[in-house]
């Protein structure tokens, strides 16, 4: 009923957002900024999980990414106070040997992507296909959690419990 | 030309919401409309607070400005955009100058799903609540910022406080959202129908998809499994109160706490989008509550009172709704004093309540009335919600932060998990007992 | 051009690898450890990205219920939140004894 309208248009919106916010991120000198531009980032990330018709995850991505783990980094910014490392050096010593492994990841994922391009051809769907794909999305979602990953789900639950527990002893005064 | 027209006028024969139907031209007429709506609501509740309040609190509440006090928003708008512009001296200007923008954002955007009936939504998401609850908690950033970015102790400490406030009542919430979730699921007709669906029908998290489910279930999800959805009405409707800042959890601005919190160095058109932010979140949420449990659109007692005369006697709700309220009108112009200064303000009173009584009398004509309908019900849903908050200022004492967190980490939030583990095993009761109860039962008795 | 405009999962991959550079680069560079606590989520946005691509790829061959991806990035998302968690709680109990934040200055078993 829907056919996907403007694609690459929004595609290269979200993209350029992410990659701006992203090298904003690395690059700048105050914390507060740097998490704002990776809120931005990870906005623009929930609008490219839509695209690619996975509207649960994008839902989750914004409730959890945006408006719970980053709250979290603010805090902890707020709390830590960076007044005086924001005149400090902000790179540190290794920075042309971190730049140069980088480049070399860079290299091997560019050799890859040029050498493999045809393991994955693409094939199109069409549009009815495509406008179901979002139809029912959080249940199958739903029912591959709960039926064939139940255990993973349980892992998950038990790895959260650890997180909080570690998280309030670690921040705590005296133990 | 006539393609364009043909485009606008194929929306009008169409069964769904304008995202839904893939209609630009109608989303955006749909988006202006519920934009201007808000406006107009929230406008009208600050009015209506200040007066309820005051006449709670045994006195008159605004009075001058126009006929009781009716033109006092007017001039509150004016005052706030003429007031001037401060910015704190070390403080962060980017960060300062985006932080309401953010709040606003995350209010208003949330609107996009709200259904005001079964195709007056903007658009229908498949992920509506998910949607909205996610929205919503990106308010809490604005926050944040706005405390950091003030470069002052008492709006930081104040962002902290509040921000800590929101994410706790999140929790709480979540879950209460997801025990009426789960009862969108079961097919059982009535109050404690389970009836499970079969493989291949589920539950829904769409907006308009939980107020069909509650129609097909012949059953406000408030009343489903009388306790259980009414308890969780109960734990949404306290979280939803902590999660806006509202009296009795408004610590965070609270003017005889911390100078009015993280909005402290805000003046002027900036405190006023936070204002704005603030009563849009509030009419947010109460659509949330609204939808998931009061059976949004849906008149009450569709199958108790049903048949052509009670009908009609719904029908005519929305009328008599604006004629009673053309009627106070008319009785306030009455009681005006006879002197010749306030001969203006009776003028003026007595227009607005032949305007209210003119929009009444067009509510009579079946073919309005029939249009108007989910949006009446809908909406005097949630005015009764903000009644609420209204008079939960009035009445009830702050809390202290930590009394707060307490009542929201220790109180609230087991109760939602225990109501949810109740509500689903409620819902799925045959199985357990057919598939878990009685083998038990029968190896028990084999052994002994 | 053609390749520009139809947009297919190789943009999703490099995109995702270019994201996957700055945060590596992020981690490697920076010394202020909130920081590199940020690029270490971009890193792992980026592999979600990559995917939940994937994952709307297998959808168009193995039929709709090929959703493991998806899944895959949900149970990253919740790794992410523990994580982060974690890792200011380590970084919060340094600044209490420390009373400094940058990575260069944790040098305590140096010799």
């Amino acid at each position: 009923m829907n056919p996907p309208v403007a694609t690459p248009f929004f595609f290269y919106l979200l993209s350029g957002t992410m990659l701006i916010g992203g090298i904003l991120v690395i690059t700048r000198r105050n914390a507060v900024h740097s998490a704002l531009a990776l809120i931005a980032a990870l906005l623009a990330q929930a609008g490219l999980y839509l695209m690619l018709y996975a509207p649960f995850v994008a839902g989750v991505q914004i409730i959890l990414y945006a408006g719970g783990i980053m709250v979290l980094f603010l805090f902890v910014i707020m709390l830590v106070n960076l007044e005086r490392s924001q005149k400090e050096r902000q790179f540190n010593k290794q920075w042309l040997v971190g730049i140069a492994a980088a480049g070399a990841l860079g290299g091997l994922f560019i050799t890859i992507y040029t050498k493999g391009k045809g393991i994955f051809p693409d094939r199109a769907m069409s549009a009815a296909v495509l406008s179901d794909l979002e139809l029912n999305n959080t249940q199958k979602v739903g029912v591959l959690l709960y039926g064939q990953y139940m255990f993973a789900f349980e892992i998950a639950s038990l790895l959260l419990l650890v997180a909080i527990i570690g998280a309030v002893v670690m921040a705590k005064k005296r133990i | 030309m006539q393609p364009i027209i043909d485009y606008i006028t194929s929306y009008l024969s169409s069964t769904q919401t304008p995202g839904a139907a893939g209609n630009f031209f109608w989303a955006f007429v749909y988006i202006l409309l519920v934009f201007v709506g808000l406006s107009v609501a929230v406008i009208a509740m600050n009015w209506l607070e200040r007066k309820i309040l005051a006449h709670m609190q045994v006195r008159l509440g605004p009075m001058r400005v126009g006929p009781h006090g009716l033109l006092q928003p007017i001039a509150d708008a004016i005052k706030l955009l003429l007031k001037e512009d401060i910015m704190p001296a070390e403080a962060d200007g980017f960060v300062f100058w985006i932080a309401p923008f953010i709040v606003v954002l995350a209010a208003f955007t949330v609107f996009v799903v709200v259904p005001f009936g079964p195709t007056h939504a903007i658009t229908d998401m498949n992920i509506g609540i998910l949607f909205m609850l996610g929205v919503s908690s990106l308010s809490v950033l604005g926050i944040v910022m706005a405390g950091w970015a003030s470069n002052s102790h008492y709006p930081l400490i104040g962002a902290l406080r509040s921000s800590a406030q929101m994410v706790s009542y999140e929790v709480a919430m979540g879950l209460a959202v997801v025990s009426a979730i789960l009862m969108t699921s079961l097919h059982g007709l009535g109050l404690y129908g389970a009836g499970v669906a079969g493989a291949g029908d589920t539950g829904t998290l769409s907006m308009i998809g939980i107020v069909q489910a509650q129609q097909e279930q012949g059953v406000w999800f408030v009343f489903k499994f009388f306790p259980l959805g009414l308890i969780a009405f109960f734990i949404f409707a306290i979280a939803m109160v902590a999660e806006t800042n509202r009296a009795p959890f408004d610590l965070p601005e609270a003017e005889s706490e911390l100078t009015a919190g993280f909005h402290t160095e805000y003046s002027g058109f900036r405190w006023s989008l936070f204002f704005l932010a603030e009563y849009s979140a509030m009419i947010a949420v109460s659509s949330i509550a609204v939808t998931l449990w009061l059976g949004g659109w849906l008149r009450p007692f569709p199958n108790l009172l049903h048949g052509a005369t009670w009908n009609l006697v719904f029908n005519l709700f929305p009328g008599v709704t604006f004629l009673f309220l053309a009627a106070i009108g008319f009785y306030g112009t009455a009681r005006m004093p006879k002197h010749p200064y306030f001969k203006i303000q009776t003028i003026g009173l007595a227009g607005f309540g032949a305007l209210l009584g003119l929009i009444g009398l067009v509510m009579f004509i079946p073919a309005v009335f029939v249009r108007v309908q989910d949006i009446y019900w809908f909406a005097i849903k949630v005015a009764a919600f903000m009644y609420l908050y209204i008079w939960y200022r009035g009445t009830f004492p702050r809390y202290r932060f930590d009394q707060l967190m307490k009542v929201g980490w220790k109180i609230l939030l087991p109760m939602g998990l225990g109501l949810l583990i109740l509500t689903a095993g409620m819902g799925m009761r045959s199985e357990i007992w057919m598939g878990v109860v009685v083998p038990l039962w029968h190896w028990a008795a084999s052994i002994l | 051009m053609d390749t520009m405009l139809h947009i297919s999962t190789l943009h999703y991959m490099v995109l995702s690898a270019a994201l996957f550079l700055l945060g590596v680069i992020g981690v490697l560079t920076r010394r202020n450890v909130v920081i590199v606590l940020m690029s270490i989520e971009l890193i792992l946005n980026a592999v979600n990205l990559n995917l939940v691509a994937f994952s709307h790829y297998w959808q168009g061959i193995q039929g709709p219920n090929a959703l493991h991806g998806q899944v895959f990035a949900i149970f990253v998302i919740t790794d992410a939140a523990a994580e982060a968690a974690v890792g200011l709680g380590i970084l919060i109990a340094f600044f209490r004894n420390k009373e400094t934040i940058n990575v260069d200055e944790v040098n305590l078993l140096k010799w």
